[in-house]
C-alpha cells in the first residue's frame, strides 16, 4: 500500500514537472507579467492587513506566506 | 527571550543607522516608500488604527533591503466567552481590581480591552546567482502584554528558462505572554483566581515549500504546502466559559485552557490572469487543517479593473468557512466532568465569514499611487445550538461580529 502511495506520488511529481516545464513564455514575452499589479505579492500591505484581521478574528492563518502571528490577539 | 530581543533591536538600530547613512551618500538613488492607514470598527466591539509604512531600497545588483514599521492602537469591547443569562451578569476585571456587569439576555463583552502594538521587521533579500535568490527576515513586535522574535529565511530556485520558481523556507518565532493580573490556572474557577505564573512563552516553528509557474505571457499560479508547529501557551488567559446549571443559567466560570502544542498543515494556490482588455482577475483557495479539529476553506477573489487616466478600481470578495476546535464549547454543564480541555472563545467555533470589498486607486506622475479600500467583513454562526436548553434557547449564543475596514495607501519615490 506505502509503496503503491509512494509511486503515485513520484508519478504526480513527474506529471507535474512534465507539465511546468512545457509551460511558460520566452524573456521578450513578458510585459504584461512585468506589471506591478500582475506581482504574486501585489498589493503587499493590504495582504499584510488582511492578514493581521483574520488571525485575530479566525482560526487559520498563514498560505502564501509565514503562518506565525506577531500579535497576542489570538 | 530578554537577550534576545536586544541581540534583535540592537541589529534593527544598526541596519537602520547603515540606510540612512547610506540614503546620505547616496542622493541619487531612491527609495519605494509605501504607506498605509487602516481603520477597523466593529459594531459595539473592538476599534483599532493601524499606520504602517514599508521602505524599499534596491542597494545594486538586485539586492533588495526593506524596513516596515507598524503600529497598531486598540480600544473596545471583546465578547469573554461566557453565555448571556436572563439575569445581569458580574465578572471580576482580569487584574483583580474591579468588575464589570452585563445586563440581562446581552453577551458579555470585557470593555476593558485596549493596547498598543509596535512592529518592526527587516527583509534582506539577495541574489546568490543567475537562478538562486535567498530572503533573510527578522521581526520583532511588542505589546502590553505580549513579546514576539522571529526570524525566517526563504529560498528561491528559478528553472525552466525563469518560467518555474521553486521556493523553500522557515521561519521560528518566539513570544512570550505577560497576562494583565498573572496567568490563571486553566480550568479553575474565575472567583477563587488561582494564579500560575507571571508570565508564559510558546514558540512557533514553520516551513514552507512552493512553485510558482509562468502558464502564458498573461497568466501564472503559485502553490505553496506549509507545515507550522507551535508549542507552549496558547490559552487565552482572558477567555472563560459559562458553567450552567439545570435551567440553563450560569452558575459559575471557569478560565479556558486549550493545548500546549498545536500542528498546522495548509496548502494554498493562486492565480492570476490579465484578460484581452488589461483588466486583471485574481483568485486564491487555502486549504488549513490542524490537529485541534479546525479545517478551513478560503476562497479569495478580485478584479482590477483598468480606467482611463491611470485610475484602476478592484472589487474584492473573500468567504471563509471553518468547522470547530475539538474542545470548543458553547458552555459547560454542573452536572458533566470538567474536560482537559475547554474553550467559549468564538474564534475557535464553527463559522461562515464573509469579506466584500472595493478599492479605488490612481497612479500619478513619477509611480505615485493612492488607493483606498473599503471593506464590510461578516462573521455568523450557529446562534441556537442544539446543545442548548433552559434559557439558553432564548440566547443568541454565537452573534455576528460586523466589521468595516477602511484603508487609505499612499506609494511613492523618495
Amino acid at each position: 500500500m506505502k509503496k503503491t502511495i509512494n509511486a503515485m506520488l513520484l508519478l504526480m511529481v513527474m506529471v507535474m514537472m512534465s507539465a511546468c516545464s512545457s509551460l511558460g513564455v520566452k524573456p521578450w514575452e513578458r510585459g504584461s507579467l512585468s506589471r506591478d499589479d500582475m506581482l504574486m505579492d501585489a498589493d503587499a500591505l493590504d495582504l499584510a492587513f488582511d492578514e493581521h484581521i483574520y488571525f485575530s478574528k479566525e482560526a487559520s492563518s498563514g498560505g502564501q506566506g509565514f503562518a506565525g502571528g506577531g500579535c497576542g490577539c489570538n | 527571550m530578554q537577550l534576545k530581543n536586544k541581540k534583535i533591536a540592537g541589529l534593527l538600530s544598526v541596519a537602520t543607522c547603515t540606510l540612512l547613512g547610506g540614503n546620505a551618500q547616496a542622493e541619487s538613488e531612491t527609495w519605494d516608500i509605501d504607506s498605509a492607514l487602516l481603520i477597523y470598527n466593529e459594531t459595539d466591539r473592538v476599534s483599532a488604527i493601524e499606520p504602517v509604512i514599508n521602505a524599499k531600497k534596491d542597494l545594486g545588483d538586485d539586492e533588495i533591503l526593506s524596513m516596515k514599521l507598524v503600529l497598531d492602537g486598540l480600544t473596545g469591547a471583546s465578547a469573554n466567552g461566557a453565555v448571556p443569562s436572563s439575569q445581569p451578569q458580574t465578572f471580576t476585571r482580569p487584574s483583580g481590581k474591579g468588575s464589570y456587569t452585563t445586563q440581562a439576555n446581552e453577551t458579555p463583552l470585557d470593555d476593558t480591552f485596549h493596547d498598543t502594538r509596535v512592529s518592526y521587521s527587516l527583509n534582506w533579500d539577495k541574489p546568490l546567482d543567475r537562478n538562486n535568490r535567498r530572503n533573510l527576515g527578522f521581526s520583532f513586535s511588542r505589546e502590553y502584554d505580549f513579546t514576539s522574535v522571529g526570524a525566517n529565511a526563504l529560498w528561491s530556485h528559478d528553472m525552466n528558462q525563469k518560467n518555474t520558481t521553486l521556493t523553500g523556507g522557515l521561519s521560528l518565532e518566539l513570544d512570550a505572554i505577560t497576562p494583565v493580573g498573572d496567568t490563571p490556572q486553566g480550568l479553575t474557577d474565575m472567583d477563587d483566581r488561582i494564579r500560575v505564573s507571571s508570565s508564559e512563552d510558546r514558540t512557533l516553528l514553520d516551513l514552507l515549500f512552493g512553485v510558482t509557474q509562468i502558464i502564458d505571457k498573461n497568466s501564472l499560479f503559485q502553490v505553496n504546502y506549509s507545515l507550522s508547529q507551535a508549542n507552549g501557551y496558547m490559552t487565552d488567559p482572558y477567555k472563560i466559559i459559562s458553567v450552567v446549571d439545570s435551567s440553563g443559567e450560569p452558575a459559575y466560570y471557569l478560565y479556558e485552557k486549550r493545548p500546549e502544542d498545536r500542528l498546522r498543515q495548509s496548502v494554498y494556490g493562486k492565480y492570476k490572469r490579465q484578460l484581452d482588455n488589461k483588466d486583471i482577475i485574481t483568485t486564491s483557495y487555502r486549504f488549513m487543517s490542524d490537529d485541534w479539529g479546525v479545517r478551513s476553506h478560503t476562497l479569495d477573489l478580485t478584479y482590477r479593473v483598468k480606467m482611463e487616466n491611470g485610475y484602476f478600481i478592484q472589487p474584492h470578495v473573500r468567504y471563509y468557512q471553518q468547522s470547530a476546535a475539538d474542545f470548543y464549547h458553547y458552555f459547560l454543564t454542573d452536572t458533566q466532568a470538567i474536560p482537559e480541555f475547554a474553550s467559549a472563545d468564538y474564534r475557535l467555533g464553527e463559522m461562515t465569514a464573509t469579506t466584500i470589498g472595493v478599492k479605488v486607486g490612481k497612479t500619478l506622475s513619477d509611480k505615485h499611487v493612492w488607493s483606498v479600500r473599503l471593506e464590510m467583513y461578516q462573521q455568523s454562526g450557529d446562534s441556537s445550538p442544539d446543545e442548548a436548553f433552559g434559557q439558553l434557547q432564548n440566547q443568541d449564543l454565537y452573534p455576528d461580529v460586523d466589521a468595516v475596514i477602511a484603508q487609505f495607501n499612499y506609494s511613492f519615490k523618495w
